[in-house]
């Protein structure tokens, strides 16, 4: 078991390591240790950044200069857009989208002689001669990093990196110092509200678990993130694992839990296993089992997986899939918090919320609440993708508006297209439009204007997306997930979805969007939980900011965005064709005749509408009509 | 449909040692509370699928009816009650590789493999899944193939990608 004069110790020992991954504005021959940190959150192991490691660690061992530089797998970074991404430390060189065979010459050049590898240096770090430092580009530079903030800094597997980054330091201060009342009105004062989702005050929840007078309680973490486009709860357990255990044991004994379970989807494999790994490190430190820090204190975690259920995300779901039944919602009150777990008092935490406590009490309840906005405190992780040049995951204090994430951080619309709606909340929240950008992103706001918070996934979307398919996208989706229980929610979804159909497949009449808007209204009035009550919102929202599109599919028999198929046919610019044939070679359905060198023609009754035609073509002479 | 096959000494050893893998499993958690999730996970990692005459060892070792652990297993997206191509493609169907053009790519493969999303071609090589929201949206468009992700797809990149199974 670990004391608190060993966790002094290892930091100690591994401090120096951390500090050399700062700036230091050191440049060339003047350092004598380098830090290549590897980007190894999902998103980069996809494009193969195991393999730069492999390859980074060979030729740095061939070269013989492994004792002046360590290569760091670390959590993500961010910028997925440009992954795999590496960066090198003192000097703070951002080199994107790397591949193995840079490995060599970014090796011989920058760690061997001193000069960054000119080659994959990312753009916008660029200024004339001189490299600007990252943090300074526009999209790092708003951001405030407490929820990530280790990742992309630490090794997730290293416990002593964590610890050496004042980890376990707020769990040792809650143990020795501080009462559990203490504890819960430094987090109530804060601020925090749950960032899965419903937004409902953090210490709040956990004080009605503490007034239950029950001897067994437990603890859940929520990392079912189920949310299409949201990743923050993967990036935070692959990157910063150790911050979700030490806040769930804070959480134990706040309200008098001595168990804990996270349930974590089984699609996550990398979360799993670094959340894994950490959880035997913590083990095998002490700092969760039956002494902790010698105070008497006892806490233990188990992981559960889940199995592909959106519902899942919701509490009571969530609890009957880990007590091992269907996972179905039941009616609240009794709130978890009462009743939870087998019956006993239980809080369930988000991810994120939870990668908070610690900062929150290692810097106190004040220092958080002076971020954010009235009601919303603190930071947000927002997960931007589609239609967006910066995709990826950021850190945004509460209160900044949709314009700056989108355009400034996430760097605008790529391809010059034009923005046409964000969509917030994933298929529980609403899309807004040009109108609403200099909106203020909070808790609040995004209600009243018919989207939510969510947990943080934020969609872009161009000219070129067709909001009565997205509205469509989302209630398939939410069709498919609806657990069945109770009739709105599974049948109203359903019914609500053919209309859609209709429309998209331009059978649409005007009565139909009539009855969406009352459907719609019924199915949020009536479900049973939280999944029914919002499915509506994605047709509210858009039938409320693009109805001109919904009219554009039933008067004209148009998709204004050229995506619905029923409303489209492709046709070739006789002027434009060259008559190359491509086309006609790549036609699954033979449906495309010419001669060569002369104007192609697409028979559109053999076409299928796949739309290949129109990817092939470099002469842009195939047109969506 | 199984296929079947002369049964040689190996191949009953292979099942003789599945099993075994199962009923170790079962004993690992049969005492802990809400133990049917777990074991049915490492079925479906031993097996690739939760098969039936596997579940009715589970049925009997944790003393729940067949109908129960039929409930659960049926409505978790994650099981699955068949067996799988020997190649299981999930094409993301997330918000933002939707929004990026999935749909094209997953109708490319249903063309090109000749197999309705979900189903199996006829030589058991591939396996058709539309799946959500796999997490690397930066990839998007991006679809796996057992452990190997493709990302950042176009339909016309498809046949190319395929051959790498072939």
């Amino acid at each position: 078991m670990k004391l608190l004069t060993d966790l002094d110790a290892i930091r100690t020992l591994t401090q120096g390591r951390l500090d050399n991954r700062r700036i230091s504005g050191a440049s060339g021959e003047s350092i004598s240790f380098r830090s290549v940190m590897v980007c190894g959150g999902t998103g980069c192991t996809s494009s193969d950044s195991n393999k730069i490691i492999a390859a980074l660690e060979q030729e740095v061992a061939g070269r013989g200069i492994q004792t002046q530089v360590e290569i760091v797998r670390t959590g993500c970074f961010g910028l997925c857009e440009l992954g795999p991404v590496v960066i090198v430390y003192p000097e703070g060189i951002f080199y994107s989208r790397v591949e193995v065979k840079d490995i060599p010459a970014l090796v011989e050049q920058h760690l061997v002689n001193g000069k960054p590898y000119d080659k994959k240096i990312y753009e916008k770090t660029r200024q004339g001669d001189e490299l600007l430092n990252f943090e300074e580009t526009d999209f790092y530079k708003k951001q405030v990093r407490i929820a990530l903030h280790n990742c992309g800094v630490i090794d997730p597997e290293v416990i002593d990196e964590y610890i050496a980054s004042d980890g376990y330091r707020a769990l040792a201060q809650v143990l020795t110092t501080m009462s559990a009342e203490q504890v819960i009105d430094t987090v109530k004062r804060s601020g925090l509200r749950g960032r899965g989702g419903g937004g409902f005050l953090t210490g709040l929840k956990w004080e009605f678990a503490a007034q239950q007078n029950k001897p067994q309680k437990y603890v859940i973490c929520n990392a079912d993130e189920g949310d299409p486009g949201a990743f923050m709860d993967r990036s935070i357990l692959e990157g910063n694992p150790h911050s979700v255990i030490e806040a769930m044991a804070i959480a134990g004994y706040a309200i008098g839990a001595n168990q804990g379970f996270i349930y974590v989807r089984a699609e996550y494999p990398i979360a799993v296993q670094r959340f894994s790994k950490a959880l035997d490190q913590a083990r095998e430190y002490g700092l969760l089992g039956d002494d902790i820090f010698g105070t008497g204190f006892a806490f233990n975690i188990e992981v559960r997986l889940g199995a592909g259920a959106f519902v899942c995300g919701e509490e009571t779901a969530l609890i009957h899939s880990i007590e091992g039944h269907r996972g179905m919602p039941t009616p609240k009150p009794p709130f978890p918090a009462v009743e939870g777990l087998w019956g006993q008092p239980t809080i369930i935490n988000n991810v994120e919320t939870l990668a908070n406590i610690g900062q929150i009490i290692l810097n106190g309840a004040e220092w958080y609440a002076a971020i954010g906005t009235e009601k919303s405190k603190g930071t947000k992780v927002f997960a931007l993708g589609g239609k967006v040049v910066n995709t990826g995951l950021v850190e945004v204090p509460m209160g900044i508006t949709l314009r700056e994430v989108i355009f400034e951080i996430g760097g605008g619309i790529p391809g010059g297209k034009k923005f046409k709606a964000v969509q917030t909340g994933g298929p529980s929240g609403g899309c807004l439009t040009e109108e609403h950008l200099d909106c203020t992103i909070d808790f609040d706001t995004l209600t009243s204007l018919g989207s939510m918070m969510g947990s943080g996934g934020m969609i872009i979307m161009d000219e070129d997306t067709c909001m009565v398919d997205v509205a469509r996208f989302y209630l398939d989706f939410t069709r498919d997930e609806s657990c069945g229980k109770c009739t709105p929610c599974r049948i109203g979804t359903k019914r609500l979805l053919e209309m859609l159909d209709k429309v998209t497949s331009g059978k649409g009449t005007l009565e139909d969007l009539e009855h969406m808007e009352q459907l719609s209204l019924q199915i949020k009035n009536a479900s049973l939980c939280a999944l029914g009550q919002t499915a509506p919102n994605p047709v509210l929202s858009t039938l409320k900011y693009f109805r001109e599109e919904y009219l554009a599919h039933i008067t004209d028999s148009k998709c204004p965005a050229g995506v619905c198929k029923a409303l489209i046919s492709y046709e070739i610019d006789a002027e434009l064709c060259k008559g190359c044939s491509l086309c006609a070679r790549k036609c699954p359905s033979d449906a495309i005749s010419g001669k060569v060198k002369e104007p192609y023609v697409i028979d559109k009754a053999a076409c299928i509408k796949c739309g290949v035609c129109y990817d092939v073509c470099k002469f842009k002479a195939v047109a969506i009509v | 449909m199984e296929q079947h096959q002369p049964c040689s000494n190996s191949t009953i050893a292979e099942a003789d040692r599945k099993l075994e893998q199962i009923k170790l499993a079962i004993d690992q958690y049969k005492q802990m509370k809400g133990a049917l999730i777990p074991i049915l996970h490492e079925v479906q990692d031993v097996y690739g699928f939760l098969p039936e005459p596997v579940l009715q060892v589970v049925s009997a070792e944790l003393d729940l009816p067949m109908s129960e652990i039929y409930g659960v297993a049926s409505f978790y997206h994650f099981f699955s009650l068949t067996p799988k191509g020997e190649h299981v493609i999930h094409v993301c169907m997330g918000t933002a590789c939707y929004i990026k053009g999935a749909q094209g790519i997953l109708d490319r493969l249903s063309t090109e493999l000749k197999v309705p999303v979900q189903g199996t071609t006829e030589d058991n090589k591939f396996t058709l899944e539309a799946t959500r929201c796999l997490g690397a949206c930066g990839l998007a468009p991006v679809l796996t193939i057992g452990e190997k992700v493709h990302g950042r797809l176009t339909p016309n990149a498809v046949p190319k990608m395929l051959k790498e199974y072939n």
